[in-house]
């Protein structure tokens, strides 16, 4: 009997369908789902005005992240809502019996590098959370997206929710990365190309010699970003890298069971022959060390290039003018040279245990750039306690930096960490949009190794001219 | 709103999130390019200029990019918007909407310029959106086109139905599926 050949998302999608409505979404199964303080009060106090209880609620885990301080997080939280929100969380997890790392605990962190690291993200599972970078996951062969409150609301009450099912597209990368190039410059070169919205309606499959090279922390870096094109998430097939990466981790199946979910992952790839909707390859040689300079992270480009101009980019010309303008940058100029004022390391983008590796090589032995105020803050505890254990404090400290605790920070500015209004920053987290990083602020996207350059430079920096050979 | 990649920072910047409960998020509503950092309303901004009202907000291209933050459609709807038309909406932004009563409407990228074109001939041109025959009008031109919504999604939005009422109903079905998940 011969089998239809099968795409990857299509084995875990279609194996998670509790129920197809005609001309309508599928019922869909969720294997795990996390929550966070911010996207999810509301969808709490839904449950209590419709007299409802968590159905699983051992599938659920809280942790507190987006509103944290990242400095002297054993004192009270000093902003009153922060703190409500905060307590709001703790309350409603202790009600219903679900999982929570608050502000303190020592598995606390940001909620896409705490699942992975604590082995709750498994291959072949369907994640969820209230936040849309949940596409993280996707490194691991899961499906993960984000999803608004009123899903959350749905997952916490029935375990399911309402989601049509997105076409597929797969993205290929062959060839070798050069000197220099991390995962984050592969996926926002990949942007760039596809813009903005050029995967909206998709899930991607990221496939090909690039991704079979990368390690979890940089698979993890590009599915976290496949958001950014507007794809529903993003997804690499788990390999003999996923399976090395999960065992042994806290929540991660032990023993036979162990053995039979490792049979079953093995299972988890695209066949030979499998259709997409649409395909795209991309070539690694061509892939420099990127930077944005606009307020979309599809305005990326190769960090020695020059600013394209509006007529290049195919979009409307008022808002590409328009983002220029908010960023004090224009057409045809170039970005080497212009002065950093803050950098940031850390977000789910680029906060695991390699970005601070990466950015300590450029580091150590050199000084912070005088003017450049920097933000170093790691994505959890674990990764602060391997950044100590591995020497790479001492390298920070040495170059005048400062380690901070675990958040999301300034990649999303809801705690103090804001950029101030017309300062420049060159950040390793994930959006560049107008405000983003604090009213006013200016946002360049860049690699942990970027960073690196910016913050001892003090200006936007080509890191292949301080790397050693 | 003729601007493209309207995204969801924009709609509802994060500093504005802390609430627990679901209420005032339309005084925030596009905050930054509504209000200087003093407050006083930014004159040329369009939903400051009492010339435009209606509960039709029309948008560029890509309108509600980025976050999944529900709190966008919230504002939206909280501000006083029952319908939001594009020629081209983020998924999650497109689903929230959905799942708190505001209809999303996407339109062709020749007709979005049409009801731009009308606008501007005349701010008080007159939008009209009929859900049960699936059809967008500008009143002044009489020019329409079709949109799709699949049929679940309507009958909700026409009888104040949700999903969380459709999922309560079939719990068992979920029981009996999640007892065979290998997680």
């Amino acid at each position: 009997m011969s089998k239809i050949p099968t795409t990857l998302f299509d084995k875990v999608w279609d194996s998670h369908v509790v129920r197809k409505i005609e001309d309508g979404p599928d019922v869909f199964f969720i294997d795990r789902h996390f929550i966070h303080e911010v996207t999810s009060p509301v969808a709490f106090l839904g449950l209590e005005n419709r007299g409802l209880k968590v159905m699983f609620p051992e599938k659920t885990f809280a942790t507190a992240d987006h509103n944290t301080p990242t400095i002297n997080q054993h004192l009270p939280v000093q902003d009153p809502l922060s703190a409500n929100q905060l307590k709001a969380l703790e309350t409603n997890s202790a009600k219903y019996g679900i999982s929570h790392w608050g502000l303190g605990n020592p598995k606390n962190g940001i909620v896409h590098v705490v699942g992975p690291e604590n082995g709750i993200t498994l291959p072949g599972m369907t994640i969820v959370c209230g936040d849309s970078h949940t596409s993280t996951h996707g490194a691991f062969g899961a499906i993960a997206f984000g999803i608004g409150t009123s899903e959350v609301e749905m997952v916490l009450s029935s375990q399911c929710i309402m989601q049509p099912k997105p076409k597929k597209m797969r993205i290929n990368v062959n060839g070798k990365l050069g000197k220099g190039v991390m995962p984050k410059d592969v996926v926002l070169y990949i942007i760039s190309q596809l813009t903005a919205a050029g995967a909206t309606g998709y899930f991607v499959e990221f496939a090909g010699e690039v991704f079979r090279n990368m390690s979890m922390e940089g698979r993890m870096t590009v599915c976290n970003m496949s958001i950014e094109m507007g794809a529903r998430g993003g997804m690499i097939a788990p390999d003999e890298t996923t399976f090395d990466y999960i065992k042994g981790r806290d929540k991660a199946p032990k023993g036979e069971a162990w053995d039979k979910a490792l049979a079953y992952w093995k299972t988890l790839k695209t066949d030979e022959g499998a259709q997409f909707d649409i395909e795209y390859n991309y070539n690694a040689a061509d892939i420099e060390p990127m930077i944005t300079y606009g307020t979309n992270p599809g305005m990326g480009m190769g960090i020695t290039k020059h600013i394209p101009v509006a007529a290049e980019t195919g979009g409307s010309k008022a808002s590409y003018e328009k983002s220029l303008q908010y960023m004090g940058f224009h057409e045809e100029e170039e970005m080497l040279g212009k002065k950093v004022d803050y950098v940031f390391i850390g977000s789910c983008t680029n906060g695991r245990i390699e970005d601070f590796r990466a950015f300590a090589s450029i580091v150590k032995g050199r000084k912070k750039a005088d003017h450049v105020t920097a933000w170093i803050v790691p994505g959890s505890h674990i990764v602060e306690q391997q950044i100590k254990e591995e020497g790479i404090l001492d390298i920070l400290t040495e170059a005048g930096f400062q380690l901070r605790q675990p958040g999301c920070s300034a990649c999303l500015a809801m705690n103090d960490d804001k950029i101030p209004a017309g300062k420049y920053a060159v950040s390793t987290s994930n959006r560049n949009f107008e405000g983003r990083q604090g009213p006013g602020s200016r946002t360049m996207l860049a690699s942990p190794l970027v960073a690196a350059a910016a913050a001892v430079t003090g200006v936007v920096t080509d890191p292949r001219v301080l790397l050693a050979d | 709103m003729p601007i493209e990649n309207v995204d969801t920072d924009q709609i509802i910047p994060a500093r504005f999130l802390k609430a627990t409960e679901r209420k005032g998020f339309g005084d925030n509503l596009f905050r930054d390019w509504r209000y200087n950092a003093d407050d006083t309303p930014k004159q040329d901004f369009v939903l400051n200029n009492p010339i435009y009202s209606g509960k039709i907000l029309v948008g560029g291209k890509n309108f509600g990019s980025g976050s999944s933050r529900e709190h966008a459609a919230w504002a939206i709807y909280d501000y006083g918007f029952r319908c939001v038309v594009s020629s081209f909406f983020a998924d999650i932004f497109k689903n929230n909407s959905l799942n708190i009563g505001i209809l999303p409407v996407t339109v062709s990228a020749g007709f979005l310029d049409k009801i731009f074109t009308a606008i501007e001939a005349d701010p008080n041109t007159e939008l009209e959106v009929n859900l049960p025959e699936q059809k967008i009008t500008i009143l002044a031109t009489g020019e329409s086109e079709s949109f799709d919504i699949n049929s679940y999604k309507k009958h909700n939005l026409t009888n104040g139905f949700d999903d969380i009422d459709y999922l309560q109903a079939m719990k068992s079905d979920i029981q009996s599926f999640a007892a065979k998940s290998l997680y």
